[in-house]
């Protein structure tokens, strides 16, 4: 009986040992791929940035040298299309949801639909702009009919939209009712004192959200195969097709020569690095609780 | 509750403003209270009737509110009126049909220059490595959660959720040029040979493709990929497990892992199911990463090893190159087909996410 019993909790610790072995080894197998990213990114990227990259466009293939002085162009282009589309629509359905609609189904059908968006593959939301702007030619969408910068931005700027929106929402719910109740017992009008007191407080969290919608979108790939199409010169003109740098990475990487090979893996490290400090300063506000301070 | 208390209180200065101004041209124009008042009243009033702009406001909100619908409803739209061509050709049986090709005596299910178009290959890619992807993504999430929300010390346990944060945070497209230049060659060298000698009697894994893509590969960087959102939502939903549950079972005479697997994941087993779920949606849909090392062949194979092609990665290597109408339809319908299917899969993992994130703070109180 008491051999039994030593055997059974010997049995037991031995597992609880095992499975802290294997919980340890599962993290250390989840980090060796983003470490082996990291370093890969900066070895090969690094070694082929110079001035160039960001200054000249593409040479024709076979030759070296070269940069992607027009994909960057292009993807600030689109990107900026996509802000002014995505981060209105995006703040004003978080509003919606944090200051008029707490609570009701419609609020609820809003918050369930923006989470399905979310998740919507990007490249069925390329086709479906492709299909709306691009395929066809109507004289109540601008620049319809043929490949264009801004069927692109406003495929990026969709996407924007449920992420913005769901962030607003989660920092407007942040603030405290006693500031909504300070600035309406200054009779200010409700719109005012959602615009200026509430979501001002709570701006540092919104515009971090912003970011992170921002880095997402700032690496899509699928939407814009079909919508911006790329351009191997520089352009800067909505009506006409857009390189955008995680395009040209893609086309980089496929094609057959280490030139354009060393552009995409320097395309990637920069587009990384943009990514990473936009990731980490929406860390720095969100963990130094900023909102915190207005409470 | 607040907010219905809020507004009566915008409406006052409204009647504040009728009955002054009666009062004051009416009963007694020289009152020296009312002169003193006046002025502060005046400048309360001269914020104006906020009555209409309040109500443009809400409407204008409101509106925003409505376009996320808006949205749904146009892509669901589009991708039906551009998809007509195809379902008038093939109907349902675009999902299923095959076609054996006569010179060959083998099947053929996606010839874009005879017109013959079947989405079934495509849809064999997506299943199995998504599944590919879980078998190998849910493992490591959980234990990477476990770890983190169980064992870790406090020190490293923020630097190591953003590290996991981080690994959400990079683009496809850059998982896939990994994947491209450094996953495939490893894979191709290394570990496929070893699986052959070892598991090669399974018929799973099959030496006859040199390149290193195919499924094996579109598997491993779509895990790599939906590893993050698995592992935070595990995280999540194991955080919310009150801690009196884990005080209950140690108090018990427990060890830890018995602590976490009778306290800790059998309470938050639903929402760890609506975290795989999450990442199963994610793997359907994406699409670069998988597309530049899957291989690119519209054929079913059982090995894992042979090149392959996905519902969402066919749409992006051949979308831009489609000459006929009927290809481009075919495409649109595999991505009406790839929309209704994430939206199915990301509402049921967003209803059990939302039934324990939701139910575990009233329990905890």
């Amino acid at each position: 009986m008491a051999s039994k019993q030593s055997l059974r909790a010997r049995w037991r610790a031995w597992t609880d040992a095992g499975v802290t072995v294997l919980a340890i080894l599962a993290t250390l197998t989840v980090v060796a791929p983003l470490a082996a990213i990291f370093g890969y990114l900066i070895y090969k990227g690094a070694s082929s940035l110079n001035l160039a990259f960001f200054t000249q466009i593409p040479k024709p293939e076979g030759e070296s040298g070269g940069g992607m002085a027009n994909a960057i162009v292009g993807s600030g282009v689109l990107l900026a299309l996509a802000s002014a589309i995505g981060i209105p629509i995006g703040i004003g359905g978080g509003i919606f949801l944090a200051e008029f609609g707490r609570g009701t189904k419609l609020a609820n059908a809003v918050r369930f639909t923006a989470d399905v968006l979310n998740g919507v593959p990007s490249i069925v939301m390329g086709l479906a702009v492709y299909s709306l702007v691009v395929s066809t030619h109507s004289r109540f969408i601008p620049f319809s009919g043929h490949f264009s910068a801004f069927s692109g931005g406003v495929a990026l700027g969709i996407m924007m939209i449920p992420t913005v929106c769901r962030t607003t929402e989660e920092m407007l719910l942040m603030v405290p009712n006693a500031v909504r109740e300070a600035a309406l017992g200054l009779g200010l009008p409700n719109w005012r004192s959602v615009l200026s007191i509430t979501v001002k407080t709570a701006s540092p969290g919104i515009i971090t959200g912003c970011m992170l919608a921002f880095a997402r979108v700032a690496g899509e790939t699928a939407p814009l195969i079909f919508t911006a199409f790329g351009n191997a010169f520089m352009n800067s003109n909505l009506n006409e097709p857009i390189e955008a740098l995680p395009l040209q990475i893609w086309v980089f990487a496929i094609s057959p020569y280490d030139d354009q090979h060393r552009l995409a893996w320097a395309g990637a490290l920069v587009l990384i690095v943009l990514i990473v400090l936009a990731v980490s300063l929406v860390r720095y506000v969100t963990g130094r609780g900023v909102l915190k301070g207005a409470s | 509750m607040s907010v219905e208390v809020k507004v009566p209180e915008i409406r006052v200065p409204r009647s504040l403003r009728e009955q002054p101004t009666s009062s004051r041209t009416g009963k007694s124009p020289g009152d020296p209270i009312q002169e003193e008042q006046s002025p502060v009243r005046r400048f309360l009033l001269s914020r104006g009737n906020s009555a209409l702009a309040d109500r443009c406001f809400r409407w204008l909100m409101v509106l925003c509110a409505y376009s996320i619908f808006a949205i749904v409803g146009l892509i669901a739209w589009r991708l039906m009126v551009s998809s007509q061509l195809t379902w008038h050709e093939f109907g349902v049986g675009f999902f299923w049909k095959s076609f054996i090709n006569p010179e060959t005596h083998r099947p053929l299910y996606w010839d874009p220059v005879n017109g013959f178009f079947s989405a079934i290959p495509f849809i064999y890619g997506t299943l199995v490595s998504s599944f590919l992807a879980l078998l190998i993504a849910v493992p490591l999430g959980v234990g990477l959660a476990i770890f983190l929300t169980e064992m870790c010390p406090r020190a490293l346990r923020g630097s190591l959720a953003f590290l996991t944060e981080l690994l959400a945070a990079i683009p496809s497209i850059v998982y896939g040029l990994w994947a491209f230049f450094v996953l495939v060659p490893l894979l191709r060298e290394h570990v496929n040979p070893l699986l052959v000698s070892l598991l090669g009697w399974t018929g799973f894994f099959e030496n006859d493709n040199p390149t290193g893509l195919g499924f094996l590969a579109g598997g491993v960087i779509l895990a790599i990929m939906i590893l993050p959102i698995i592992s935070s939502l595990t995280r999540e939903v194991m955080m919310a497990v009150p801690h009196s549950q884990r005080e209950a079972v140690l108090a018990l005479g427990a060890t830890r892992w018995e602590m976490i697997r009778v306290g800790v994941l059998r309470n938050a087993r639903i929402g760890i199911v609506g975290g795989i779920i999450l990442g199963l949606g994610r793997a359907l849909g994406e699409t670069m990463a998988v597309t530049m090392v899957i291989g690119d062949a519209p054929e079913i194979h059982k090995s894992l090893l042979a090149n392959g092609n996905s519902m969402a990665s066919v749409i992006a290597s051949e979308f831009s190159e489609a000459v006929s109408d009927m290809h481009r339809s075919a495409l649109i319908e595999i991505g009406l087909a790839l929309f209704l299917v994430t939206i199915v899969v990301n509402a049921c993992a967003q209803l059990l996410v939302w039934a324990v994130t939701r139910g575990a703070p009233a329990q905890a109180r």
